[in-house]
């Protein structure tokens, strides 16, 4: 039995200090119970001998202090957990938002996980097909890898975000897929928009959706992910599942990190943001990963929409030192009408060359996507040139890779929302694109290739 | 014995009323769970710590106990081709008995107390012995002889040594000080934040050669340097460190992961058992040690985790090895420090870090060096180290870039835009430098080529000029530059395509001995230099830059270095060329 205390001496913003405690443990769960027996939960931030402070995970607003219980319930924030949550809608701590019944847990799991052993950790190495060729071909996504979206205001992530869910496949045969769906801070349509798109597929009944929107309360924000990512780890490793985690959108998730430091008036770091959110976030996308001997893996896409498009804002830039790659989304190719904008310059997967090649995708995708790549680089530089100094100052090849650049994204590049290239689709369309340049300007793919994939097409472009 | 009581749990800081004996840097034993903190600040009755493992569920009231010993590394044989976390926990052994995560409270001695190593004697009875002496040898992985010493202030006549297999705590020996008998074990421990002593440091003299083109040619690391590795995200400052503890020419690799991604260190764990050293021909596995405290695993271990790291490496440079230590990255490391030093509400300095941030970062590369060890024959052995810094936003203003910048010799500037044209390493030769790099002209005239260092000269100046005739270029367009000057680009380009651009997943282009890379760099320069003489003679520069020589130039990052007679020809081949466009032209005149 745990006693209830009515000896709040202070709140501010989501703070609150209670005086004359006995026995509280960091970071356990507080139940306050307001006068009209509403109930609001927070988490103790300091202990000390007779005074707790606590952070409150929901709003203060209706709490007084003379009136307000708190009872100190002795552990973590924990989510219920059991087959049964597949299809289901939560909020941030794990309660049904739906209309659907109570959930009977199998296991109650504190949210905040403990870290992978890195000894443990199985390397990432299975290609995922997603159906769209700038990341299939250019930038592979692979099993247990955590590859953001940078994006920005007003650009389609969330489109993307659904493609990905709808048609991410591995390779082989029987295994069991989910989809972690965490929101947080987004708008009732882009949720709407997420849960509309999982029901038409059919994916709903394998997905678990986690929806704080941008009205709730921006506390919530913190434990979300949290509590999403402890689902995911359960559906992942106790069941075997391969899951899908999106992550939307974490620029939401910063802000409210940001607002708590504030009030809890910490050193802030740059423009404001804790000096430890480059930990916090890494608690966060950590958890992504493959373990040994456990068939299930966590994939993380999370959205980053960059303040201003501005890469070395923290909240990209914390993000792109602890992911492995990201996935730029641009605002020209948005303004082209290309879909989906990914401008795969700037983007990496950085656990790409383990997940392709023989076996695994094609023998000649390495050597392709670097052929690509460069090419479009060089189509993009010449066309910069041309810019300046007019069409006439660039020479005979560099116009033709001009014109290459230019189909590239049109063709490559750009894909059907509902479109679903599958691996050797994409690669035939970039072997389709590189015969329009001379063969000896094609440097970075062997010769062997040159013949058994480009050659015919070659007469086809002619 | 009495123990301390807890009055305030705050994040990885506790503070504790009441705790007896109580020494600054001491390790504690915090609440029922028993995780593993250390004392950093006393204030009257009250110690401050900082704990190496998360604090949920600790509260007021709960007890500490102080183990009167400051955070130490075990040291002895069994140490190589382990993992182990920020306070020298083995990863593998946590996860064999205790599941795939890291749960708390737990403990497991860093090194097996029960393997039998052949301990073989190389000191005989009667004989003085005295701190740092070598009593004995131990194969400790089929590349490593592990030396036991005479440990830190001690000495004797041997009255009993033992020869065969012992344990780590089995005696090996027995001194005898003036009728005080002690007992040496090959187990010993060494207070992490104490630098372990040496005689005195000489001026390091020879490269750490890494196999990597831009380093060794460009800006090499002397063994027992110092080098940092700034870049923003993307630009390989992983990918550099890994190539570097893969090729560097060390005995020993120790590897500090503090703060970063759990996938790169599984990848060292997968990889480095496979690869071979190109020099011993055994896996890399067998010379190196990793220390991996990733970035979701407690932030107070992550600041312990280089200085374990470094102690170990000091006590295989005691040992006489030429030991290498990479800090991946040292930012995180900083970071950590922010976070405890903002829980202890110290007054910050820049940035929100600490006000000693400097002199810590400084004590810590200080710790490098060429040294003559402790011990009898005066040893001379090196620990050179390289810290990988990730500035926010790659903006080098800045503090950790800028104490760390004060401190070491070898800047190698990561520069995203190269990272983003692909050209890896991306490390940028026109802001980067080295301080070795005179000191070790004479090591490279002497064992590789007298005209090494002037290659290398004409190469950067090339490189510099490049730089400037970009600029015109890119205002009025290629075609307002001399043929001169045109060649000039066409040399630089070489420079960086053919030379500096190197590929660590091709087999043969990840490492490039010092030989192969002069013969590279001679062959491009040759090419530049006829064709300079050539343009004199009125030759076309198409008809130079088209030359089919330059396929072969290009080519010769990908040939064997079994294979280096492929230069003897290309050499020949150049004139030959060029002979063959002169007596063209010649004719054309005619």
């Amino acid at each position: 039995m745990s006693k209830e205390y009515l000896t709040t001496s202070e709140i501010a913003g989501p703070l609150m200090i209670i005086q004359n405690v006995k026995d509280v443990k960091y970071n356990e769960l507080v139940e306050i119970t307001l006068k009209n027996g509403e109930k609001r939960k927070g988490q103790v931030m300091v202990a000390e001998e007779d005074k707790a402070l606590i952070e409150l995970y929901e709003p203060s607003i209706g709490i007084d202090p003379k009136e307000a219980r708190v009872k100190f319930t002795g552990k973590g924030l924990e989510v219920p957990v059991s087959k049964n949550i597949l299809g289901r809608i939560f909020n941030g701590f794990g309660e049904p938002i739906d209309d659907g019944p109570k959930i009977i847990p199998d296991d109650l799991i504190d949210i905040n996980g403990n870290p992978i052993n890195p000894f443990s950790r199985d390397y990432p190495n299975e290609f995922i097909q997603t159906g769209i060729s700038s990341i299939d071909g250019l930038n592979t996504l692979v099993r247990g890898q955590k590859l953001p979206i940078f994006s920005g205001s007003g650009l389609p992530h969330s489109h993307l975000a659904a493609q990905i869910t709808r048609q991410s496949k591995v390779l082989k045969t029987g295994e069991q897929f989910a989809v972690v769906f965490a929101a947080m801070g987004i708008t009732f349509e882009e949720a709407n928009f997420f849960i509309n798109d999982l029901k038409e597929t059919g994916a709903l009944s394998k997905a678990v959706l986690f929806i704080n929107l941008a009205n709730n309360p921006v506390i919530e924000r913190i434990s979300l992910p949290r509590t999403a990512l402890t689902v995911a780890e359960y559906l992942a490793f106790d069941l075997d599942m391969h899951v899908l985690v999106i992550l939307t959108d974490m620029t939401n998730y910063c802000e409210a990190l940001r607002e708590i430091s504030a009030a809890r008036k910490e050193v802030p770091g740059r423009r404001g943001y804790p000096g430890y959110m480059y930990t916090d976030l890494a608690s966060i996308y950590e958890r992504a990963g493959r373990i040994k001997n456990k068939n299930g893996s966590i994939t993380q896409i999370p959205i980053v929409t960059m303040p201003e498009d501005d890469k070395t804002h923290p909240i990209p830039d914390l993000t792109g030192y602890i992911t492995e790659g990201q996935i730029f989304l641009s605002r020209d190719l948005y303004k082209k009408a290309i879909y989906p904008p990914i401008d795969v310059r700037p983007s990496l997967s950085r656990l790409k060359d383990r997940g392709i090649g023989k076996d695994k995708t094609r023998e000649d995708h390495s050597d392709l996507m670097n052929q690509l790549y460069a090419a479009y680089s060089r189509g993009k530089d010449a066309e910069e040139l041309a810019k300046i100094l007019g069409e006439a100052a660039l020479t005979s090849v560099d116009r033709i890779f001009v014109k290459f650049s230019d189909r590239f994204e049109r063709e490559f590049v750009n894909q059907g929302e509902y479109e679903n290239r599958n691996i050797e689709e994409t690669l035939d369309i970039g072997w389709k694109l590189l015969s329009m340049i001379p063969i000896p300007e094609l440097k970075r793919v062997r010769e062997e290739y040159i013949e058994k994939y480009l050659k015919r097409f070659v007469s086809e472009e002619k | 014995m009495k123990k301390g009581i807890i009055t305030k749990v705050s994040g990885p800081l506790v503070v504790a009323r009441g705790l007896p004996f109580a020494k600054m840097y001491d390790v504690v034993l915090v609440g029922k769970l028993g995780l593993l903190g250390e004392i950093i600040q006393i204030k009257e009755d009250l110690s401050f710590i900082q704990v190496y493992e998360e604090t949920s569920g600790i509260g007021p009231g709960e007890e500490v106990e102080s183990t009167g010993t400051p955070l130490s590394v075990e040291l002895g044989p069994g140490l190589i081709g382990s993992i182990f976390d920020g306070v020298q926990r083995p990863l593998d052994i946590l996860s064999s008995s205790f599941g795939s995560y890291i749960v708390r409270g737990v403990k497991e001695n860093p090194i097996n107390r029960d393997k039998y190593w052949e301990f073989e004697p190389i000191v005989k009875e009667e004989d003085f012995v005295s701190e740092g002496d070598i009593i004995g040898l131990v194969q400790e992985s089929e590349i490593v002889k592990h030396k036991i010493l005479v440990p830190v202030g001690v000495k004797g006549k041997i009255k009993k040594i033992f020869k065969g297999d012992k344990r780590v705590e089995d005696v090996v020996a027995v001194l005898d000080n003036e009728g005080n008998e002690i007992e040496i074990k090959m187990l010993t421990k060494w207070p992490v934040r104490i630098p372990r002593p040496i005689v005195k440091k000489l001026p390091p003299d020879f490269p750490l050669i890494t196999g990597q083109r831009v380093i060794d040619g460009f800006f090499p690391v002397a063994k027992g340097g110092t080098a940092c590795i700034p870049g923003p995200f993307g630009s390989g400052k992983t990918v550099t460190q890994h190539q570097l503890a893969k090729w560097a020419d060390a005995d020993i690799i120790v590897y500090v992961g503090c703060g970063e991604r759990g996938n790169e260190m599984t990848e060292v764990l997968i990889e480095f058992p496979e690869l071979k050293d190109p020099k011993t021909g055994y896996p890399l596995m067998k010379r190196t040690i990793l220390i991996a405290n990733t970035s979701n695993m407690p932030v107070a271990a992550r600041e312990a985790s280089v200085f374990t790291g470094i102690t170990l490496a000091e006590y295989y440079r005691d040992q006489g090895y030429d030991v290498a230590l990479m800090a991946d990255s040292t930012s995180r490391w900083a970071e950590a420090m922010r976070e405890i030093s903002g829980r202890l509400e110290e007054m910050p300095g820049e940035e929100g870090y600490p006000a000693y941030l400097a002199s810590r970062i400084a004590s810590f590369y200080e710790r490098s060096g060429k040294v003559v060890n402790i011990g009898k024959e005066g040893r001379i052995s090196t620990l050179s180290v390289i810290g990988a810094v990730s500035p926010p936003g790659g903006d080098l203003s800045d503090p950790v870039v800028q104490s760390t910048l004060r401190v070491t010799k070898v800047f190698w500037g990561l520069d995203d835009a190269l990272a983003s044209a692909r050209h890896f390493p991306a490390i940028n030769w026109l802001t980067s430098y080295s301080l070795y790099t005179v000191d070790l002209d004479s090591f490279y005239k002497k064992n590789i080529n007298e005209e090494l260092p002037k290659l290398r000269e004409i190469a950067m100046e090339l490189l510099e000029k490049e730089a400037e005739l970009e600029e015109i270029v890119r205002l009025v367009g290629i075609d307002a530059l001399s043929p001169k000057d045109r060649m000039i680009l066409e040399g630089a380009k070489s420079i960086r395509e053919d030379f500096l651009h190197q590929n660590a997943y091709h087999e043969i282009d990840t490492y490039t001995s010092l030989k192969k890379q002069y013969l590279m760099l001679k062959a491009i320069i040759k090419f530049y230099e006829e064709g300079n003489k050539a343009l004199d003679e009125g030759i076309e520069l198409d008809k130079i830059i088209n030359l089919d020589v330059r396929v072969d130039i290009a080519r010769a990052k990908y040939i064997s270095e079994s294979d280096l007679k492929y230069f003897d020809e290309l050499f020949e081949k150049i004139e030959r060329d060029f002979s063959s466009l002169k007596e063209k032209s010649k004719e054309e005149v005619r």
